[in-house]
């Protein structure tokens, strides 16, 4: 039985290429089956067709067939154990762009059960599926954010819990300011107001968040029923100084300035339930907690090495547990050809039946286990091979 | 030999206590936390079936049966991954009060005692266990401070140091001080009522908790937010440390 990895990925092809080896669920299960038992895991930053007893050159054909060209120097080809370490780093998100990133997990699990893989890759993936879901509850690596925006978001939680119903304020309707808001709203938050001086840019925009547009001389007027403020205007000048915020004793008030230079000013973080992040904190905030998924990564590589021996030591077990039931059967056929020709009572019978017995599991246990225990070792098939040889299985066996 | 129950309690709060000090460890401190509570609860439940009476009369009796409410408050509103900070406040200072509990001879058996009418075991009781509440309130407000000096300041590590949101803590401290304040209200008209009915006069450990009363119920009434809320909650603690500790032994003699 083999087990064959031939794939592309964001590691050696350029985005070009991926684009066009990209495939649908439905796409990439269709070219699993023709290929026989494979599972193809497709997304934007890697295609892989994962193979049990099928030849990789049809893999490596089946993909340059929709890439539509040659893909030499692109291609990688990993077998057995390297194969599944590297899909148990793929499920754990430690192959991603972004590394620790969740998405892969629920993709390489699609993949999976969008065919029927036989008893090896049914195997393998459940093992993947279980150890990307161990990564995700067992360490942080992918509760940091990556960007600037989606830390900007997580801070606002960091606030309030959730964000679900609580009201946000957007000044200024250019694209980083944007993304803030989308991952704001992807929280629960409501874009209730959008500011800008373009008052047709701030429609547009908050049309498409449901929200209000509002003349930036309004902004300070609006801050009574606002829970968070982003602001990425491109004004030389600072749009809301600290006098302008109205008292609030009862609601916190989070600003997030990604404006340079500021739009915010920084007096406002002195004030009583005020919080101000500019563009500088929010990037130090992503330092650092990309610094930690790194050092998250480190226990998520301990997890993937676990679960890579023990895929090994299956591997190894599938060399001896053949050559182990053919022993006993071997062992069980004699004894019973044996106490065939024995003339006794069936008394008799019973008892050299029950003593014969013991007398087989006796003598069989001792090498049944050092045989299994050499399965987990790189000895396991010489074993198997010795005891074929040895007792004369190999017509059985193979 | 029941008496040896304080063994095992004492190492699941220590394991605890120590264990939260890591996110790696902090599953095992969980277990700790569950295992100790668990052996002291035997403990306890040993003690009320040998005593004569009220078992838990002394003050050091007293501080066992407040360690065990302490925990239990924990188990109940703080036993959770993103609370590691909260079990690693709680879980020593649960350990310490527990080992002092043991010193005065507070986790003994079959002790006697006068406490034999319902209404001392009820005001004892109640008392105790509204204290706990408040030093479980107390545990989430210095959370609530530290995590907004935090923010306040912008620290970078704020993400990956992450303690729950200010919200959740503010709104947990509320409702432990909520579910607190009935309970010692009710403990002291109890205490008032039988001493109205013996006599005698006000001591200082009377006079601290009916302070204590006032902070808290004052509290309820103003519904104090964010920073304010975190530092009466402090204040109050305070009261609840010197009634506990400073005045502990001036109520039971």
């Amino acid at each position: 039985m083999t087990f064959t990895l031939v794939g592309l990925s964001h590691h050696v092809a350029p985005v070009e290429l991926r684009e066009r080896v990209t495939l649908a669920l439905d796409d990439a299960s269709a070219l699993a089956r023709s290929l026989g038992d494979a599972v193809c895991l497709s997304t934007c930053n890697r295609t892989e067709l994962y193979l049990a007893n099928v030849e990789e050159e049809d893999a490596v054909a089946a993909l340059e067939r929709v890439a539509g060209e040659p893909l030499d120097g692109v291609l990688y080809r990993l077998h057995e154990d390297a194969a599944a370490l590297h899909l148990f780093r793929v499920a754990a998100g430690l192959d991603s762009l972004v590394p620790g990133e969740g998405e892969i997990l629920g993709q390489v699990r699609a993949a999976y059960e969008s065919v029927q893989p036989g008893p090896l890759l049914d195997r393998v993936f459940r093992q993947a599926l279980g150890v990307g879901k161990r990564v995700r509850t067992e360490t942080a690596i992918g509760e940091s954010p990556a960007s600037v925006s989606s830390a900007a978001a997580a801070l606002a939680a960091q606030v309030f819990g959730d964000l679900e119903g609580r009201r946000v304020l957007l000044v200024g309707a250019g694209r980083i300011g944007e993304l803030a808001a989308s991952n704001l709203a992807s929280r629960g938050a409501t874009i209730a107001f959008v500011a800008n001086r373009s008052t047709d840019a701030a429609r547009e925009l908050a049309q498409r968040f449901g929200g209000s547009a509002i003349p930036l001389e309004d902004v300070a007027s609006h801050l009574g029923d606002i829970d968070v403020v982003v602001s990425s205007t491109s004004a030389p000048d600072v749009v809301l100084r600290a006098d302008q915020v109205p008292q609030r004793r009862r609601r916190p008030l989070f600003f997030i300035d990604i404006a340079v230079p500021r739009d915010i000013d920084p007096a406002i973080s002195k004030l009583d339930g005020c919080f101000l992040y500019d563009i500088d904190d929010l990037e130090a905030v992503v330092a650092e907690t990309l610094a930690g998924r790194r050092a998250e990564a480190e226990r998520a590589e301990q997890f993937v090495a676990e679960e890579a021996e023990r895929y090994r030591a299956w591997r190894a077990s599938l060399d001896v547990v053949p050559a182990i039931a053919s022993l006993r059967a071997r062992a069980e056929e004699i004894r019973s050809a044996e106490l065939a020709k024995l003339r006794v009572s069936e008394d008799e019978r019973r008892t050299i039946e029950s003593v014969t017995a013991q007398i087989l599991n006796k003598l069989l246990h001792l090498p049944t286990i050092r045989m299994k225990e050499a399965a987990v070792s790189a000895d396991g098939a010489a074993y198997a091979n010795a005891v074929r040889h040895l007792f004369g299985l190999e017509d059985e066996t193979r | 030999m029941v008496e040896a129950l304080f063994w095992p309690a004492l190492l699941g709060y220590g394991e605890a206590a120590l264990a939260y000090a890591s996110v790696r460890t902090s599953r095992a401190a969980t277990w700790g936390v569950r295992i100790g509570w668990l052996a002291q609860t035997a403990l306890l439940v040993a003690q009320a079936a040998r005593a004569d009476g009220f078992p838990w009369s002394t003050w050091a009796g007293s501080l066992n049966l407040f360690v065990w409410l302490v925990v239990g408050a924990y188990l109940i509103w703080g036993c959770r991954p993103r609370f590691r900070l909260l079990g690693l406040a709680v879980m020593p200072l649960a350990a310490a009060l527990f080992v002092v509990a043991r010193i005065g001879g507070g986790t003994h058996t079959g002790s006697r005692s006068d406490y034999g009418n319902l209404f001392l075991v009820l005001h004892v009781g109640l008392v105790l266990a509204a204290f706990a509440g408040f030093t479980l309130a107390a545990g989430l407000s210095a959370l609530y401070l530290w995590e907004e000096r935090r923010l306040k300041r912008r620290a970078a590590d704020i993400l990956r140091l992450r303690l729950p949101p200010l919200a959740s803590l503010e709104r947990l401290s509320w409702r432990t001080i909520v579910v607190s304040v009935p309970l010692l209200t009710l403990g002291l008209v109890i205490g008032i009522v039988r001493q109205r009915e013996r006599g005698g006069a006000i001591d200082a450990l009377e006079a601290v908790t009916v302070l204590t009363w006032l902070v808290y119920g004052g509290f309820v009434a103003a519904r104090p937010r964010g920073r304010s809320a975190a530092v009466v909650a402090l204040a109050g603690f305070a009261l609840v440390i010197v009634a506990r500790l400073a005045l502990a032994g001036s109520h039971f003699t």
